[in-house]
């Protein structure tokens, strides 16, 4: 096989490559290193990459383990022992971390390589990868429009096969939206599949780790790996974890999907529409029941995440403050001009706002009245869903209203971005879990085709089911065979990676 | 219904020890109200059974207390802006 072919390919694909030794380790780092340099400086995916670490690992790796000799991407907001985690914010611009998140740990344990970390929005809050202090991410379908985020490096490296797979995070959609918009299969687990620890925290209540990948298989075979229990995050679950891969081909016959009728509302694109309704229909003739169901307080959804998740990331956000690690304010008058100087130089406009934000919420005389009003009605989102898995067994809808939107498009308008994760973000106040895969293109005005996303969301610790019905309705269809026309020979400025 | 609070972004900056300038001051003030005016529909739904402590079942999780390895002194001050004899520098709070 010709070396420049190896990116195109999908984990398992690779895997089969490596097991049966007909490429190395290397070559696969080498071809990667190959379609980085060329690709790259047009989708600025990676903030970081060590490919000599890389190779090094490749030398010893083991290629029979069952991710043996794989690279994995990984956002940078999850540790990797040596390498930067800058979470894309100035005050970690220099900072290295001295472990490995349990993710990165797990994987490599299953013969996975690290070698770069994927761009995001800054500590993960965002949906388009704009709030990146170092650059935006654009999405490979079209390079005047955003990727999604905020694992928006994630999704379009995979896209663009930069990367063969990644792992990113999900929080109101950061692995599910992007996955969409940049037309790869992205998994959010149920809350506490996944250990937490070593992801730099941003709401802890919401966050978990997803893999981004070009097949459901994959993405299965990556869980594999990632979930299970962890004695360094006491929210992770001691529930056993099956073999994903194992039934993926089960038939669909008998299934009841719910299609809530709160998420097919006016505000869907009508070429979005159109998809999720042929992906109804496809999966109606596999001999899918699809019935409506209600889940009434969706539209509470996107207020109750804001003022939560502001609220947990004005606390865990206060550990920047100069001292320890990060970036610290020149000649500090004193401790609380070192703290405010130091957050007011390192932290970006958004995250400003949401540590804003989340003090104001939690704060004495307003507790009452936002936070825990929030947290009630966040009570009530995840009856609905309680109720509606008791008629059905798994949820289908779009994973956003519209396709991918130009940079720049809304990013003055805080509201107005907040609302393209408002079918992601109920689930994720619910603590289900979900997965978008592709379903279809639309075309834009100007003659571009960008991925559209179907949602399936499960019950909680039950990935093995949405990952057979996306099994089955992607090997039924051919849109994960899609990929985007990119154009290596425009004349681009040179990028800008660290190496 | 009480009526609806009014941010007072320059305050609330403090409290969350966050330096702003006067333009971002003056921009998040205007953002973050019409954000909070966006939560005013959190009034609308009846939560009178719910309760706020939390999800579901709540239990304790608990690790033996006892010592293990953890960071080396070299390992945790390898980030530090500034460091002296195994420790964190910071400036001085009393006088």
């Amino acid at each position: 096989m010709n070396l420049s072919e190896l990116p195109a390919l999908n984990l398992v694909e690779l895997r089969e490559l490596l097991r049966t030794r007909e490429v190395s380790a290397r070559e696969v780092i080498e071809s990667l290193r190959d379609r980085i340099a060329k690709i790259d400086p047009l989708i600025h995916a990676y903030l970081s990459l060590d490919l000599e670490e890389a190779l090094k690992q490749a030398e010893h790796v083991d290629l029979d383990l069952p991710l043996g000799g794989v690279p994995i991407a990984f956002k940078d907001i999850i540790s990797v022992a040596g390498q930067p985690c800058t979470c894309a914010s100035k005050i970690l611009r220099n900072y290295r971390a001295t472990y490995d998140a349990t993710v990165v740990e797990r994987l490599k344990k299953a013969g996975a390589i690290t070698f770069g970390k994927t761009n995001l929005d800054e500590f993960a809050m965002g949906s388009s990868t704009e709030n990146s202090s170092v650059q935006p991410t654009h999405n490979p379908w079209d390079t005047t429009r955003v990727p999604g985020g905020s694992s928006g490096g994630s999704a379009a490296a995979v896209s663009a096969d930069e990367a063969f797979a990644a792992v990113g995070t999900d929080t109101g959609g950061s692995v599910r939206q992007p996955a969409a918009l940049s037309g790869v299969v992205g998994l959010k687990p149920s809350y506490g599949r996944v250990s937490r620890f070593g992801m730099v925290a941003f709401a802890s209540s919401l966050d978990q780790a997803g893999p981004l990948t070009k097949t459901v298989r994959d993405a299965a075979l990556l869980l594999n790996a990632m979930a299970g229990p962890d004695a360094r995050d006491s929210t992770c679950l001691a529930d056993r974890v099956p073999d994903y891969t194992e039934n993926l081909d089960r038939e669909l016959r008998g299934l009841r999907l719910g299609l809530p009728k709160e998420y097919m509302t006016d505000g869907i694109d009508s070429q979005v529409r159109a998809a999720i309704n042929a992906a109804i229909a496809h999966l109606e003739s596999s001999g899918v029941e699809i019935v409506e169901v209600s889940l009434p307080h969706t539209e509470y959804a996107v207020a109750t995440y804001y003022l939560i998740a502001s609220a947990e990331a004005s606390a865990n956000l206060a550990r920047f403050d100069g001292v320890r690690y990060g970036h610290r304010a020149e000649d500090p008058r004193d401790l609380l001009d070192l703290y405010g100087r130091t957050r007011e130089e390192g932290f970006g406009a958004e995250v400003k706002r949401r540590c804003i934000l989340g003090t104001y919420v939690l704060s004495a005389g307003y507790y009452d009245e936002y936070y825990n009003r929030a947290q009630k009605v966040r009570r009530l989102i995840r009856q609905d869903f309680a109720k509606a898995f008791v008629k059905v067994d798994a949820l289908i809808s779009p994973t956003t209203p519209e396709s991918a939107f130009r940079l720049g498009e809304r990013s003055a308008d805080p509201l107005r971005m907040y609302l393209a994760d408002v079918f992601t973000i109920p689930a994720s106040l619910a603590g289900v879990c979900g997965i978008s895969l592709p379903c279809g293109l639309a075309k834009t005005e100007e003659g571009t085709e960008l991925p559209i996303g179907l949602q399936l969301l499960g019950r909680p610790l039950d990935e093995a089911r949405i990952l057979g019905i996306a099994h089955r309705y992607e090997q039924g269809t051919e849109w994960h065979k899609k990929k985007p026309r990119l154009a290596p020979k425009l004349q681009v400025p040179s990028s800008t990676l660290q190496t | 219904m009480p009526p609806r609070a009014e941010i007072d972004v320059a305050h609330v900056a403090r409290l969350a020890r966050l330096d702003l300038t006067a333009d971002e001051g003056a921009l998040f003030q205007e953002q973050l109200a019409r954000v909070l005016e966006f939560a005013e529909k959190l009034r609308l739904p009846d939560t009178s059974s719910m309760d706020s402590s939390g999800e579901g079942d709540m239990f304790d999780v608990l690790r033996e207390d006892e010592p293990r390895p953890w960071f080396t002194a070299e390992e945790a001050l390898s980030n530090a802006p500034r460091q002296a004899n195994d420790l964190f520098v910071v400036p001085k709070v009393v006088e």
